[in-house]
């Protein structure tokens, strides 16, 4: 078994554990046969956080997140899930979570309301141990926008429909904390502004923790107070976009016009060149523009710069500026 | 606090309730549900005619007791194998899993939902039956009460067995396979042929399966007593009936748990996608 360098992993350890850590992953390692997929995930979250987990396909977010559902058996590390091991929850942790999966079609036969009003029955008895008891089937329903579906088959819904609805079953519980495995697939725009909506209340009013995936940067970038990306089986970065965009050092994008005329110029140092930039023209200076590097471009640089093999100095990097 | 087991036990069965009502409210559901009953049906009404060997009485109501049996080996066994196997692979079940005390649920659920299915299958034999064969339940309440613990413990021999080969097989195509043992276990039976009739070392396979008893109980439920004369050992031998039935029971209960709880554990979504995607290289 190959123990991946955590340069601060001594640090981390030392430090007690604080009250309101919701998720630990430390160096989480899965192996299917003889595949390695995770290396040494590490990462937390804190209550009330909206995580978000980017990385490309394949690199093992679904696997990270199923095996924090309780659902797969890790190869190695230490996980704990609400103060709790997941191989080894019970039935009223598991009433404290909520999970969408990347793609359900069960239930078919059944009606919108009339499923999540019998899936949350389940949720009653840990309404006092924890859990917060199950939302109102109706309030629920529209909640997610499906008041007008409340009574169609769940096999007839559309496919953003659908996803709404898993998204409710996920919610059902109120959890404390909820896992999302891309679930604005499928959404058309306004879907997906009542989603985020929906997310910033969970998120805000119950105090629900997030931890989601998805391969929409913009969103991520919207709904998570924290990204943290996961390329090659470890963590290759963790912070909030701002905090990443300035960790990888990404090039601004400057515009201005002088004497009617437009500039635009890239570079690393976007502070410096505009204080050169009025020191040397002054007042002739118009319609200034800089343009930080959006989530998408840092993302992108992130991942190369990770496959180009320097992925574990930028993470070094990362890290201890940020710690 | 109300337990969470027992809470599950309760949604378990209002949610077996509600998906009787479902597959009843369905044609489709309903039509591939009554195609085979309405057969079996037909076929005991073509029998009427024919008399059982060496008496009088007509073999279409010496038949009819048979199938109910019949339907209540076959309807727990595949009936509750195909849809574990078919809700593991929709994700189902790893839906139940997502949800507290969910699996005990949605078993519960299950077996509400196939007994359930059992009963509206008997009910829908043996009403017609009793307008249109004569000599059918004749000993009044001791018959009922012969059909009643036969019915009562044939299902929990049978939905056990259901429930362990449904978590074995994950391929809802692989039901052929298990369709053609139990058409051969029918056939040797003494469903439509007496199994006293066949040779011995076929009369041994069948008393060891559960169809024949539940033939044989629903027979000593609801035919004459004279006719216990045609059968093996010229008795209903309602001890041994109890005895064999008993021993599917205890099996089944002691394996099914075992079996359900490692095919549960094994459930992920990625199994889900992973046959999904096996079922759609099928289609295309
Ligand atoms: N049950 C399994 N057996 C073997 N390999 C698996 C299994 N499940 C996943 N994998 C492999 O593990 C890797 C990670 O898969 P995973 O589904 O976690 O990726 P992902 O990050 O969620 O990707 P995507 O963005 O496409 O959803 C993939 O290479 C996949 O083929
Ligand atoms: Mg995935």
């Amino acid at each position: 078994m190959t123990v991946i360098e955590e340069p601060d992993s001594a640090t981390r350890r030392i430090r007690p554990p604080e009250d309101d850590t919701v998720l630990d992953v430390r160096d989480l390692q899965m192996r299917y046969g003889s595949t390695d997929v995770l290396t040494g995930v590490t990462f937390a979250a804190r209550r009330g956080e909206v995580l978000g987990l980017l990385g490309p396909n394949g690199a093992g977010k679904t696997t990270t997140i199923e095996i924090l559902e309780g659902f797969r058996m890790r190869s190695a590390g230490e996980v704990s899930v609400l103060g709790i091991d997941p191989a080894q929850g019970d039935e009223a942790w598991r009433a404290r979570l909520g999970v969408v999966l990347q793609s359900w079609r069960d239930h078919g036969k059944w009606r919108v309301r009339e499923l999540l009003a019998h899936l949350g029955t389940y949720y009653t008895p840990y309404a006092t141990g924890g859990a917060r008891g199950p939302w109102d089937p109706d309030e629920l329903v529209s909640a997610v926008g499906l008041t007008e579906h409340a009574h169609k088959r769940v096999g007839r819904l559309s496919g953003g429909q659908r996803r709404r609805l898993d998204v409710a079953i996920g919610i059902v519980g109120r959890p404390e904390l909820l896992f999302l495995d891309e679930p604005t697939v499928g959404f058309d725009p306004e879907a997906r502004r009542e989603f985020h909506d929906l997310v910033h209340r969970l998120s805000d009013d119950e105090d629900t923790t997030i931890l989601l995936t998805t391969h929409d940067l913009d969103e991520a970038e919207k709904l998570a107070d924290r990204i943290v990306i996961l390329a090659g089986g470890a963590i290759i970065a963790d912070g909030s976009a701002d905090e990443l965009s300035r960790r990888m050092s990404t090039e601004a994008e400057i515009k201005w016009t002088r004497d009617g005329q437009r500039f635009v110029h890239s570079t690393l140092d976007s502070t410096k060149f505009v204080h050169d930039l009025f020191r040397q023209y002054g007042e002739a200076i118009g319609d200034l523009e800089v343009r930080r590097a959006s989530l998408e471009d840092t993302y992108v640089a992130m991942v190369r710069e990770h496959e180009a093999g320097r992925g574990t100095a930028a993470v070094r990097k990362f890290e201890g500026a940020t710690r | 606090m109300r337990s969470g087991k027992a809470n599950a036990m309760r949604a378990g069965w209002s949610r077996g309730i509600i998906e009787l009502r479902h597959m009843l409210s369905t044609p489709q559901d309903l039509w591939t549900f009554f195609f085979f009953t309405a057969i079996l049906l037909a076929v005991t009404i073509f029998m009427r005619g024919s008399t059982v060997e060496g008496t009088s009485f007509s073999l279409g109501s010496m038949t009819l007791p048979s199938i109910l049996g019949m339907s209540i080996a076959s309807g727990g066994l595949t009936n509750l194998t195909q849809m574990l196997t078919v809700e593991r692979e929709d994700g189902t079940l790893l839906r139940a899993k997502a949800v507290p005390d969910g699996m005990l649920g949605y078993l519960v659920g299950k077996v509400v939902l196939v007994s359930g299915l059992t009963l509206v299958n008997i009910a829908a034999l043996l009403i017609p039956g009793l307008f249109l064969f004569s000599g059918i339940a004749t000993g009044g309440v001791g018959s009922w009460l012969t059909f009643a613990w036969v019915l009562a413990l044939g299902l929990a021999a049978c939905l056990p067995l259901g429930a362990i080969l449904g978590s074995m097989f994950s391929n809802p195509r692989m039901m052929g396979l298990i369709m053609f043992p139990i058409m051969g276990a029918v056939g040797i039976s003494g469903i439509f042929y007496p199994t006293s009739a066949l040779p011995e070392w076929l009369q041994g396979i069948a008393q060891v399966l559960p169809i024949y008893w539940l033939g044989l109980g629903m027979r000593s439920a609801l035919l004459p007593d004279g006719l216990s004369a045609v059968e093996i050992g010229h008795s209903w031998r309602h001890l041994e009936t109890l005895g064999v039935l008993g021993l599917w029971a205890a099996f089944g209960l002691t394996v099914a748990p075992i079996v359900l709880r490692r095919m549960a554990r094994r459930e992920s979504g990625s199994s889900v996608a992973a046959r999904r995607e096996k079922a759609m290289q099928r289609v295309t």
